[in-house]
Parts: structure tokens; C-alpha cells; sequence
């Protein structure tokens, strides 16, 4: 088991130096530097030697192999730098910025699994009914619509509802405050975003469930529950579901690994400060030291979430468990 | 006394894209208290169909009842609600189904597909119903039951397998189980002992029982009667004995031929029943066997042949030739 996991780490190791080398190699290949866009941000006129002595500074000028080896080796040392930026540590920036992301991605995976599992089942269970139709076309719909268009729409949406019972338009607030300090100011913040990605990535998750649950009703072992004269309760519960489930839970944590990779569009929609939005302004400022850092944590986070969702397959489905 | 089982007429059609398919067309047949009965015919000639419509099991859609009756222990269970249904399943009748590697669900125990009938039918408690558990597995012959009730199917063999399908057929008592060709799936001599097991269980407990299969030679050792079908129907009924030695019907004179043995190597080599099976979507008004039969005259196209007594009590051939036919067997063989 635990040299199943470290296996696992040191195999993810060649896939994290992969992604480091791409990210830098793509920031390199973005015409101008950080330092033209820092000294140059006010409009006014570039003094060339100053450009050169900030180049000079933060190591642009150093070959580009030695940049990317003093990259690597940093990380090996988990020092992860500063933000050639702000001039922050990079782990401070992310820190600040990562629980309103963390937090989002988390409750709308609740939110999408709670959608997902019993509207799933039950379009599976009334099979070409009107009610499956209806299921099944509201998850089309998630599929097929944008989630910017979706975010838009729904803040739209709560403007005119508090508008049109108030008098006054109502915002959900912008600064984001913990859960344990102020939960109503926290959820009035997190909820609506939350939602609108939940529901989008519920659709996907409930055409899966309703299709293995479809698989699973028509196996033999199904049968052999009915003629055992159980309860159709504890078919469903006990026989269909926990078969059914299996590739679901796989496809649940693969959605939660892009949903952290997608939060880029929510978090502008719904102007979030979160790492989707650092990752934009990273990207934008040129700021090296800080986008790597950023890509590298998706990209942890991608591997970690691949072996959580290995390992509680293995543990869900006993064919694995004990071979 | 009236017997455990009686079918009476009993039709189950499906409706298909290539048209309906009258599965089981119209069979009748008993079966007493303890008694062991065989329904025999190759595949696709409505054995499975034929069972399961007993236990009210036919998925719908596609397929229904669409006639006769099922006189169960004096009730008939074509009038049963849903819930009085379900206590008639797995613990009046039991039923073992023929494939062991996918009858057992994956993820659940031995234990617990035991127990779960138990909870259902018995309101047994847990640690009742594990005890109850352990003494089937003992009952089947399972070697080291405390360790295999904790395993998952895919940790025993296929003959283990069917023998924890047995046990949880005869966990609550019943009266009947019907056994849907329990040992197709398995390695000669395992069947062999799974056959034996069942007999020497049923006959211990008085348990009546339903064994299909296509393989005739089966019938003689295991069964008192035997039922013969083809194409939905039964075309040939009577003792063991009687449809053995001395069968009325061309059909079953044909799968006699093509018996295998259980004591002989799986090559040995098998004579199939000429032919094709007939597509039921596309049945006349003739015999269904006639394309197939060598004894067909001008009258098998114009008429079903009726399932009528010949020699013995008991025997019914439908064959409009079956009291010829001792005959022209012995001057053909
Ligand atoms: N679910 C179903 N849908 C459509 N046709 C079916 C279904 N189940 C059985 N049949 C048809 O009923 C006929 C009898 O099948 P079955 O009882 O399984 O034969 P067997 O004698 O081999 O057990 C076959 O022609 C089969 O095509
Ligand atoms: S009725 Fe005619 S066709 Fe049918 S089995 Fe008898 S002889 Fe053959
Ligand atoms: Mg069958």
C-alpha cells in the first residue's frame, strides 16, 4: 500500500520536470520581459540602462539553460522564489488568493455530485420517460452552455430579483472573507459562482451515472437480487448504486482536477479574486517566477487528485482491493 | 394432494423490432411436492423464459404474460401484487441461474448475499442470519466457510460460485427451486458434483425442483419427469424413463442423439440436431419442427400437431406420427 503510493509520487515526478519545462519555455517564447512592463506601466519613457539593471537583478540575462536548472533545483529545495512582480514570496501571493478558489472548486464538486447521483439513478430508472427527458435535457444544456454566458446570466439574474423585491440592486460582496469568520458574507459570495460551475459539471457527471446505472440494471446479478424478493429499495441502494458508482467516482475527481484549471473564466466573471484570476495577471505581467509556480501547483494538484482517486477505487471496488 | 406447481396455458410474448416473439406459447405441466422436473430443449426454445415467468421475473418492457395461469401452492401467482410477489421470491422459490461468474454481485460478500435473503424473508438479525450463513456454506460443501464468507466472488471458483448460488437458494426453506441450466457454465466434472449436490440436498430437505437444461442425458439421472420444448411449446412429455428409452416425438429423438455424456471428455465429438431453430417471429400454422424432421408428411403443414397421450399414462407427444414412430425408429436405426 505505502510503496504503492510512493511508486505512484516518483512516477509523477518525470510528468512535474514535463510541465516545468513546457511552462518555461512558453513564458520565454512571449515577446518583451517583466522588467520592460514594470518600468514601462506608467506610460512614461524606458530608460534602457534601468531595464538592464532589473534584467540584470531578477537573472533574465543569465543563459537560458542555467534559468531553467536554478528553476528545477529551487523546487527541489521547495524554495519557490519571489515575484519578479510584486517582489512577494510567490507562496504568500498564492496563500492569500488560494481559499476562495480552494473553496469553490470544493462546494461546487459537492454541489455537482449532489445534482449528479440522484437525478442520474432516477433518469436511469424511468428510462424514456418525460421525466428522463426533462433530466436529460437539463444536463444537455449544462453541457452546451458557457459557463461565462452562465455566470453573466446569473448575476444578471440576482440583480434584477433584488431589484425588483428591494428597490436596490444587491451584489454579492467582492472581498472574500473566511466561512469561520463571517458565514453569511463568506456563502452570499461563494454560493452563486459555486453553483453555476456545480451545475455545469453536474451534466456530464449525470449522463455518466444515468448510462452505468443503465448498464448495471440489465446485469445478472440484478436479477438474481429480484429473485431473491428484495425490496426494489435495496436493489437500487445496495446492488445497482455501489456497481454503478465506480467509474463515476473516477470521473468525479478528474472534473475536480480541471475544475481548479478552469477557474480562470469563473473567477473573472464573477470578479474573484482567486489564483485563476493571479494566474491571468502572472501570465499578463510576465511575471516568470509566479505563472510557473502557479502551473506547477495544477499541476500537484492533478497528481494528487489522479491517486486519491486510485486509491479510494481500489478501496470502493474489492475485484482491485484484493489482487 | 394437490401438486406444488401447476402452469396451465401459460404464454409470455415479446414485443421486438423484428416483430413479437411468443416466447413461451401455451405450456402446461406439474410438478409435485419434492419432486425433481426436467424442462429440456436447445437454446432458444424458451426454458429460461418459461421459468423466470414463474417468479413473475420477465422484464416488461419487452416481454409480459399474456395468458394462463401459475398455481402455486393453491394460489395463483399471476393475481399477486408486487409485494406479495416478492415474498414468494427467495423464500418460497429459490432460483440458481446459469451463470455463476455474473450472477453474484462483484462487490458485495459471500456473507452478505446470503444474509440480505435472511434480513428479508426472516427479519433475522445479523449475527443470526451470518450463523445461518456459515451452516449453508458447511450444507454445500464449501471447504473453510468462515474465510469464504468474507471473500467476493471473483475470489472463488466457478463451482464454488454455484454452490453459494444453491446456498442462497436454499437459505429461506423453500418449497421449490428452479435451477436454470446450472452447470452449462462449468468444466465437466464439476458438474457432475453440482448435479449430485443438488439431488442429494433436495431429497434431504423435500425441496421440489425445476432443472433446465439442454442436455438430455442430464434428465435420466436427476429428474422423474421430463418436459421437451421447442419453439415456446411443449412438444413431448413424460417420465424419465419414458421419454429415455422410448421417445414419440422426432425432436427429442433427434437431441438424444446429441446427448453429452458427463463421463466422457468434452471432445467426444457431439451430433447437433440438424437444422436450425425455427425464427419464432415467423412461425405457420404447420408443425414448428417440420422444416427440421424427417418424418414430415402433407399433414404436419396444415395443422399444429395437439400435445396427445401415447402408449404409456402420463406420456404426451405432440407429433401427429408418435404412434408410428417406435416403429419407423427402429426400422430407420
Ligand atoms: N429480453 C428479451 N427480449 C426479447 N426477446 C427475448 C428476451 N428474452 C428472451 N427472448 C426470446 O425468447 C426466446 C426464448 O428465449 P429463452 O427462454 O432464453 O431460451 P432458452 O430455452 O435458451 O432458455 C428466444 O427466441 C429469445 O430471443
Ligand atoms: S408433426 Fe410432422 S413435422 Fe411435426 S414432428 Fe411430427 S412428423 Fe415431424
Ligand atoms: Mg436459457
Amino acid at each position: 500500500m505505502y510503496r504503492y503510493i510512493v511508486k505512484r509520487l516518483l512516477l509523477a515526478v518525470p510528468t512535474l520536470v514535463g510541465a516545468a519545462a513546457l511552462v518555461f519555455v512558453l513564458m520565454r517564447l512571449i515577446p518583451g520581459d517583466v522588467c520592460v512592463i514594470r518600468l514601462g506601466s506608467g506610460g512614461a519613457h524606458v530608460d534602457p540602462a534601468s531595464v538592464e539593471a532589473c534584467r540584470q537583478e531578477l537573472g533574465l540575462n543569465n543563459p537560458l539553460i542555467v534559468q531553467f536548472l536554478d528553476f528545477l533545483w529551487s523546487y527541489f529545495t521547495f524554495d519557490f522564489g519571489t515575484s519578479m512582480w510584486s517582489g512577494q514570496p510567490v507562496t504568500h501571493e498564492i496563500a492569500a488568493r488560494l481559499p476562495v478558489s480552494l473553496q469553490i472548486a470544493v462546494m461546487a464538486t459537492v454541489i455537482a455530485v449532489a445534482i449528479a447521483i440522484p437525478l442520474g439513478t432516477i433518469s436511469a430508472l424511468r428510462e424514456n420517460t418525460w421525466l428522463d427527458h426533462v433530466v436529460r435535457m437539463v444536463a444537455i444544456a449544462g453541457i452546451a452552455t458557457p459557463s461565462f454566458w452562465l455566470g453573466i446570466m446569473s448575476l444578471v439574474l440576482v440583480l434584477d430579483i433584488t431589484y425588483l423585491a428591494t428597490g436596490k440592486a444587491w451584489m454579492p460582496p467582492i472581498q472574500y472573507v473566511s466561512f469561520w469568520q463571517d458565514p453569511i458574507h463568506n456563502l452570499s459570495m461563494v454560493l452563486l459562482p459555486a453553483i453555476t460551475v456545480g451545475y455545469r459539471y453536474s451534466a456530464v457527471t449525470m449522463r455518466m451515472t444515468r448510462s452505468a446505472m443503465l448498464e448495471v440494471m440489465r446485469e445478472d446479478y440484478i436479477r438474481t437480487a429480484r429473485s431473491k424478493g428484495l425490496l426494489e429499495q435495496i436493489i437500487i441502494n445496495r446492488h445497482a448504486l455501489k456497481n454503478a458508482l465506480l467509474p463515476v467516482v473516477t470521473l468525479i475527481g478528474i472534473e475536480f482536477a480541471f475544475l481548479i484549471g478552469g477557474l480562470v473564466v469563473t473567477e473573472q466573471v464573477f470578479n474573484l479574486n482567486g489564483i485563476g484570476r493571479l494566474f491571468v495577471q502572472a501570465v499578463q505581467n510576465q511575471d516568470n517566477v509566479l505563472t510557473q509556480a502557479l502551473v506547477m501547483l495544477v499541476v500537484v494538484i492533478f497528481v494528487v487528485t489522479n491517486l486519491v482517486v486510485d486509491l479510494l477505487y481500489a478501496w470502493l471496488d474489492p475485484r482491485i482491493r484484493f489482487s | 394432494m394437490p401438486p406444488l406447481l401447476e402452469v396451465r396455458a401459460l404464454h409470455t410474448e415479446f414485443r421486438t423490432g423484428a416483430g413479437l416473439v411468443r416466447a413461451v406459447d401455451g405450456i402446461s405441466y406439474t410438478v409435485e411436492h419434492g419432486e425433481t422436473v426436467a424442462i429440456v430443449g436447445e437454446s432458444g426454445s424458451g426454458k429460461s423464459v418459461g421459468a423466470l415467468s414463474i417468479l413473475r421475473l420477465i422484464p416488461d418492457p419487452p416481454g409480459r404474460i399474456t395468458g394462463g395461469e401459475i398455481l402455486f401452492d393453491g394460489k395463483d401467482l399471476r393475481g399477486l401484487s408486487e409485494a406479495e410477489m416478492r415474498e414468494i421470491r427467495g423464500r418460497d422459490i429459490g432460483m440458481v441461474f446459469q451463470e455463476p461468474m455474473t450472477s453474484l454481485n462483484p462487490v458485495l460478500t459471500i456473507a452478505r448475499q446470503i444474509t440480505e435473503t435472511l434480513e428479508q424473508h426472516q427479519g433475522a438479525d445479523r449475527e443470526t442470519a451470518e450463523r445461518r450463513a456459515l451452516e449453508l456454506l458447511e450444507m454445500v460443501g464449501i471447504a473453510d466457510p468462515k474465510r469464504r464468507l468474507k471473500q467476493y466472488p471473483h475470489q472463488l471458483s466457478g463451482g464454488m460460485r454455484q454452490r453459494v448460488m444453491i446456498a442462497v437458494a436454499l437459505a429461506c426453506n423453500p418449497k421449490l427451486i428452479i435451477a436454470d441450466e446450472p452447470t452449462t457454465a462449468l468444466d465437466v466434472t464439476i458438474q457432475a458434483q453440482i448435479l449430485e449436490l443438488m439431488k442429494s440436498l433436495t431429497r434431504k430437505l423435500g425441496v421440489a425442483q425445476i432443472i433446465i437444461t439442454h442436455n438430455l442425458g442430464v434428465v435420466a439421472r436427476y429428474a422423474s419427469r421430463v418436459n421437451v420444448m421447442y419453439a415456446g411449446r411443449i412438444v413431448e412429455a413424460g417420465s424419465a424413463e419414458a421419454i429415455y428409452h422410448n421417445p414419440r416425438h422426432p425432436y427429442t429423438m433427434a437431441l438424444l442423439k446429441s446427448v453429452p455424456r458427463l463421463d466422457q471428455p468434452r471432445r467426444a465429438r457431439l451430433d447437433p440436431v440438424d437444422g436450425q431453430p425455427p425464427d419464432l417471429t415467423r412461425l405457420d400454422g404447420g408443425c414448428s419442427f417440420r422444416p427440421r424432421c424427417r418424418f414430415a408428411v402433407e399433414q404436419c403443414a396444415k395443422a399444429r400437431p395437439p400435445l396427445a397421450a401415447v402408449a404409456e399414462p402420463g406420456h404426451l407427444s405432440a407429433c401427429f406420427r408418435s404412434a408410428e414412430l417406435s416403429d419407423i425408429r427402429d426400422v430407420a436405426a
